[in-house]
């Protein structure tokens, strides 16, 4: 028999509350049956006693308090699986909203998830190619490996991940997706998404869920939880590479600091709730590849920096977790080049063992060396230029100054080209040839003898 | 037993019990069907507080709650080194084997595996009085270390039974002592010991010795002593975790303790394959011989993080007990400061600073204090040195937990995003961080190093400092226009920059180098400045100077100098004298 609970004791913005309940556990599902027929979703979010509060997904909006009859439903968050989800489309709790019918489910997971061992982790190794020179170059995506993009609003960071979710591969042609989770998106930019995918002929390869922004940000909340669940099924039950774009993360934590809030709970930075590192860390730790294991899980979240300030919480708890960053700079967004990829302050902390001889080129790891290095020199010779004129600079400042531009314009400022490995690490020492070999500090001679052309004029 | 203890409220990982339970404050719980581990954090006639080191999800309100006894212990005995262990002492491998890759609930495994076999040697005989912390069995633990079974603090009596020398488990009756009341206790391999209370010493020592790590910036400009504690701050990317990794892998302590606390699960990985990989310069051992990792990654449950410290430095103090010196780094305090946050918000307790508890300075100084050079119970020389990284927010060195650290280390390495930026590595910032062991550590470097070592730091240090304030200078109208001995200045400053304070922890023989090398490599760059500094006063432009390659010949000299072949930096300051010989000839020529 299902016990039924009438009526609710208190109803605050997502957040009901009921008495008299002795047979609740913490963080199960409970469903909601309104008078009208309808039903809705929640979970128990905290318990005292015999009183229980909890969260409804799709809002409170139209509940009173004796028009709903509650029933526990005794297991936590679950969502259907199956390896029909590919091509598929969700929504923000995974349920399809394509059209194409439910899913008929070959396992269910609990969407938290639980803690990869350590022990049982393997290291990343061997890279994901995006096809954009200075992430593939500069900072390598390693399969397994977190490395969040921070954009801000107004940057061109939808088009990024649509050009990635496009291009992105693997080169040794093992099996290959991606799980797409937007959250909090507008309804054009969700349509573009679609859209995209669908004039690309990618939407085979990829699984997507859509929490629009006028949905319910409890739903939010749970959407790259589904999203990951997703991903960790296609990775380690199917054996597929697996790569999860999730944008946008600062929707994600503005959600949880609504919900935080309404629950009453004591706000920390920002008004942000004192766990929201952990509660990051529990997603973005979901990456990695397992021992035993054919599979792995990548992601690539997206965030927009409120203010373009890089120590606001959100991307400075992101940083702290992540394995590096990719920073998008709004001076380059402003003079047209795109991506526009900050090179200096973004970092790829898995790089070093994922690239080189055996995955991408030999070459790889001095290359990328020299361009930052030199690409630091350019900063310097700009300021240096701001102040005395650029007529005033030293030749080889002069120098360091045009391959800064060249370098800005062709490497960076790609746009919506894929360019594969071989091009792009080329097209580098191509750059590096408009230097004297002399000024190239961080390149063994034996290499240099191999690539570096000095450039004709 | 008394009625049995029921929960009452869940929320997160608070769980509340209703009315008087007859708990003790700190005591051990058991929470749930599924057992999940907890403490008791508060305690009043209304309800008991308790904190559940594991995920609640699915508890119900009604389970029940065992208690255990005693306050939340460690087991301390042979089967330490090696493993790898979750914040509450839980071996991460048995765990794997027993749940997979995917770490389960309620995961009751034993600390130290119970059917290991240790050849054990008895040092007591029958008849022998013993006092608290005296060693009554031995065993190698690893091939490098001897583990002694100590008799644990407070307790003191007469051998009544020995057991033979041979195999036992850490279980297994090895020796029987009769206590002064006349009861008699069984000695096995092993002991517990409450993880928020310090191990008790004889008397604690001045830091006098250094803690040698082979890393440049930190052994010549900015040393910590053996029994010290440091911090290192650095905002993301700055290179933390990497500094904290050289720090396990070259210092020159006979146990390391590394825990990582909060922090990612790929690191972690990355360190238990390397520290496996890569061997002991001094023993020709793999380091995981003399290594115990506690790992309790992000997203593992976040009370644990909490304990994970305390279990780490507890672990030190026993291995210190048996005379070794032992290292602790901690990575990073700022996710363990934020585990208390997060759990004083649970229990709505008052903020203070960015809503961390008022009681978060006298905490960090209780886990700091930790750590000392000390004279154990058995009389041997010991010591537990605590490195612990800081993760400011938003690289922001004034936000409280950086300030408290500040106040209760007394080495602050500061880590510095520019140099992270230009890829200079260890990005130790030499005009923010200092350490107050230097003059502590004076007569250990006068005796052991060279007489010059002190003097050569400073003037190192020196040059350093002027060409901060030239800097100034040059960022304003270009290096073009300053006289040549300041130009001099800025050149020699990029030697000691890029050639010595820089360091490649990837490069074999740069990653880890010997005083011997450090003090000679710091006299000839010294060399080279002195004798620039006698031409440039003789007017010959500093150009000409440069055009010899001089300076950056000096700068290869970490990688062109192999750490065996200390003889060949003698050469380089004969090549300095015949190279500048010319200028100083040319000179008196003239002077003629």
């Amino acid at each position: 028999m299902i016990l039924e609970h009438i009526g609710l004791s208190q109803i605050n913005g997502s957040l009901v509350v009921l008495d008299d309940v002795d047979d609740a556990s913490y963080d199960e599902m409970v469903e909601l049956r309104l008078d009208d027929g309808s039903h809705r979703v929640g979970r128990v979010v905290m318990i005292e006693g015999k009183r229980i509060v909890v969260q409804v997904f799709e809002g409170t909006r139209g509940l009173s308090l004796d028009n709903t009859r509650t029933v526990m439903t005794g297991h936590p968050m679950e969502i259907d699986l199956s390896p029909e989800i590919l091509g598929r489309t969700f929504d923000g709790l995974g349920r399809p909203i394509d059209g194409m019918g439910a899913i008929f489910p070959q396992a269910r997971r609990d969407v938290n998830g639980a803690p990869i061992n350590p022990v049982s982790r393997v290291y990343p190794r061997n890279y994901i190619r995006t096809g954009i020179s200075s992430i593939d170059c500069l900072t390598t995506l390693i399969r397994g490996q977190k490395l969040p993009i921070f954009s801000g609003s107004g940057m061109k960071h939808n088009e990024l991940a649509v050009q990635i979710v496009q291009q992105a591969n693997v080169s040794d042609g093992s099996d290959f997706a991606i799980v797409f989770a937007a959250m909090g998106v507008k309804n054009d930019v969700a349509e573009y998404f679609k859209s995209s995918f669908e004039k690309a002929n990618v939407m085979d390869r990829v699984v997507m869920l859509l929490n629009l922004a006028n949905d319910p940000i409890i739903e939010r909340i749970l959407t790259p939880r589904c999203a990951l669940t997703i991903a960790e099924y296609l990775a380690f039950d199917l054996g597929m590479n697996i790569l999860v774009v999730m944008t946008d993360m600062t929707s994600y934590c503005e959600a949880l600091r609504e919900f935080s809030s309404s629950k009453g709970e004591i706000p920390g930075r920002k008004g942000f709730p004192g766990y929201l590192y952990s509660d990051l860390a529990s997603l973005y730790e979901r990456a990695g590849i397992v021992e035993g294991k054919k599979g792995s899980v990548t992601q690539i979240p997206i965030l927009t920096m409120p203010g373009d300030d890089i120590t606001h919480p959100i991307p400075d708890l992101t940083g702290y977790i992540t394995e590096g960053q990719i920073v998008l700079d709004r001076n380059l967004d402003a003079t047209g080049v795109y991506p526009p990829v900050s090179v200096l302050p973004s970092l790829s902390r898995l790089m070093k063992d994922g690239i080189g001889a055996g995955y991408t080129r030999d070459d790889h790891s001095a290359l990328a060396n020299q361009l930052f290095a030199l690409y630091a020199r350019v900063q310097d010779a700009k300021a240096l230029a701001s102040v005395i004129g650029e007529d005033e600079l030293s030749p080889a400042d002069k120098r360091v100054l045009k391959f800064g531009k060249a370098f800005e314009q062709k490497f960076v400022g790609q746009g919506f080209t894929n360019r594969t490995m071989e091009q792009t690490l080329d097209l580098g020492w191509e750059l590096l040839g408009m230097l004297s070999r002399s000024e190239l500090d961080r390149v063994d001679d034996a290499i240099l003898d191999e690539h570096y052309k000095p450039a004709t004029e | 037993m008394s009625e049995p203890i029921l929960i009452h409220g869940i929320n997160g990982p608070v769980v509340t019990i209703k009315g008087k339970t007859g708990l003790g404050m700190m005591e051990m719980v058991y929470v749930g069907e599924q057992r999940l581990v907890g403490e008791v954090i508060g305690l009043d006639s209304q309800k008991t507080t308790i904190q559940v080191y594991e995920e609640t999800g699915g508890l119900r309100p009604g389970q029940p709650v065992y208690p255990s006894g005693g306050p939340m212990c460690v087991t301390l005995g042979p089967g330490i080194l090696r493993n790898i262990y979750d914040g509450i002492q839980r071996p991460l491998p048995a765990i794997e084997k027993r749940s997979g890759a995917f770490i389960g609930k309620g995961a009751n495994v034993p600390s130290l595996d119970p059917d290991a076999k240790w050849d054990v040697t008895l040092t007591v005989k029958v008849g022998d009085t013993l006092s608290a912390g005296q060693v009554y069995a031995t065993c190698p633990e690893t091939p490098i270390i001897l583990h002694k079974c100590m008799l644990a603090p407070g307790k003191s009596g007469k051998i009544v039974w020995t057991a033979p020398n041979g195999s036992y488990t850490v279980n297994d009756v090895v020796a029987k002592l009769e206590t002064a009341t006349g009861e008699v206790e069984e000695l096995t391999l092993c002991q517990k010991w409450p993880i928020r209370t310090p191990r008790p010493v004889e008397t604690r020592m001045g830091a006098t010795r250094p803690l040698i790590t082979g890393q440049r910036v930190i052994d010549t400009m900015f040393p910590i002593a053996k029994g010290g504690a440091a911090a290192i701050p650095g905002g993301f990317g700055t290179g933390k975790t990497m500094t904290q990794h050289q720090l396990a892998k070259w210092c020159d302590a006979d146990i390391i303790i590394y825990v990582g606390c909060g922090e990612r699960g790929n690191e972690m990985t990355q360190a238990l394959t390397e520290f496996g990989e890569i061997t002991d310069p001094k023993s020709g051992r793999p380091l995981t011989d003399r290594t115990v990792l506690i790992a309790n990654t992000s997203n593992m449950p976040v009370a644990a993080r909490e304990a994970s410290i305390y279990t780490g430095v507890t672990l030190a103090e026993y291995y210190r007990d048996m005379g070794y010196h032992t290292a602790m780094m901690a990575d990073s305090t700022s996710r363990w400061a934020e585990a208390l946050r997060e759990i004083s918000g649970r229990l709505e307790e008052m903020p203070a600073d960015e809503g961390f508890p008022a009681y978060l300075p006298s905490r960090l100084a209780e886990f700091y204090e930790r750590a000392g050079y000390v004279r154990t119970l058995d009389g041997q020389e010991g010591s537990v040195t605590l490195i612990g990284a800081v993760s400011p927010q938003g690289s922001d060195f004034s936000e409280p937990v950086t300030q408290n650290t500040k106040r209760f280390t007394r080495c602050f390495w500061a880590l510095d995003k520019a140099l992270a930026y230009a890829r200079h590595y260890p990005a130790i910032n030499w005009n923010d961080s200092y350490s107050e062991y230097t003059s502590d550590l004076a007569h250990w470097y006068y005796d052991n190093v060279g007489q010059d070592f002190l003097s050569c730091r400073e003037e190192l240090a020196g040059i350093l400092l002027q060409e901060n304030s030239l800097m100034e200078i040059v960022k304003l109208i270009g290096s073009d226009v300053l006289p040549d001995d300041q130009k001099l200045v800025i050149e020699i400053a990029r030697v000691v920059r890029v050639g010595f304070l820089q360091q490649n922890a990837f490069h074999k023989d740069d990653t880890f180098v010997p005083m011997e090398k450090q003090l000679k490599m710091m006299q000839v760059i010294l060399h080279l400045y002195h004798k620039c500094q006698d031409i440039v006063a003789r007017q010959v432009p500093l150009s000409q100077i440069i055009q010899l390659g001089l300076f950056d010949k000096v700068i290869k000299i970490k990688y062109d100098v192999p750490n065996d072949k200390l003889e060949m930096l003698d050469d380089y300051i004969n090549e300095i004298n015949q190279a500048l010989g010319r200028f100083l000839n040319t000179d008196y020529r003239k002077g003629e």
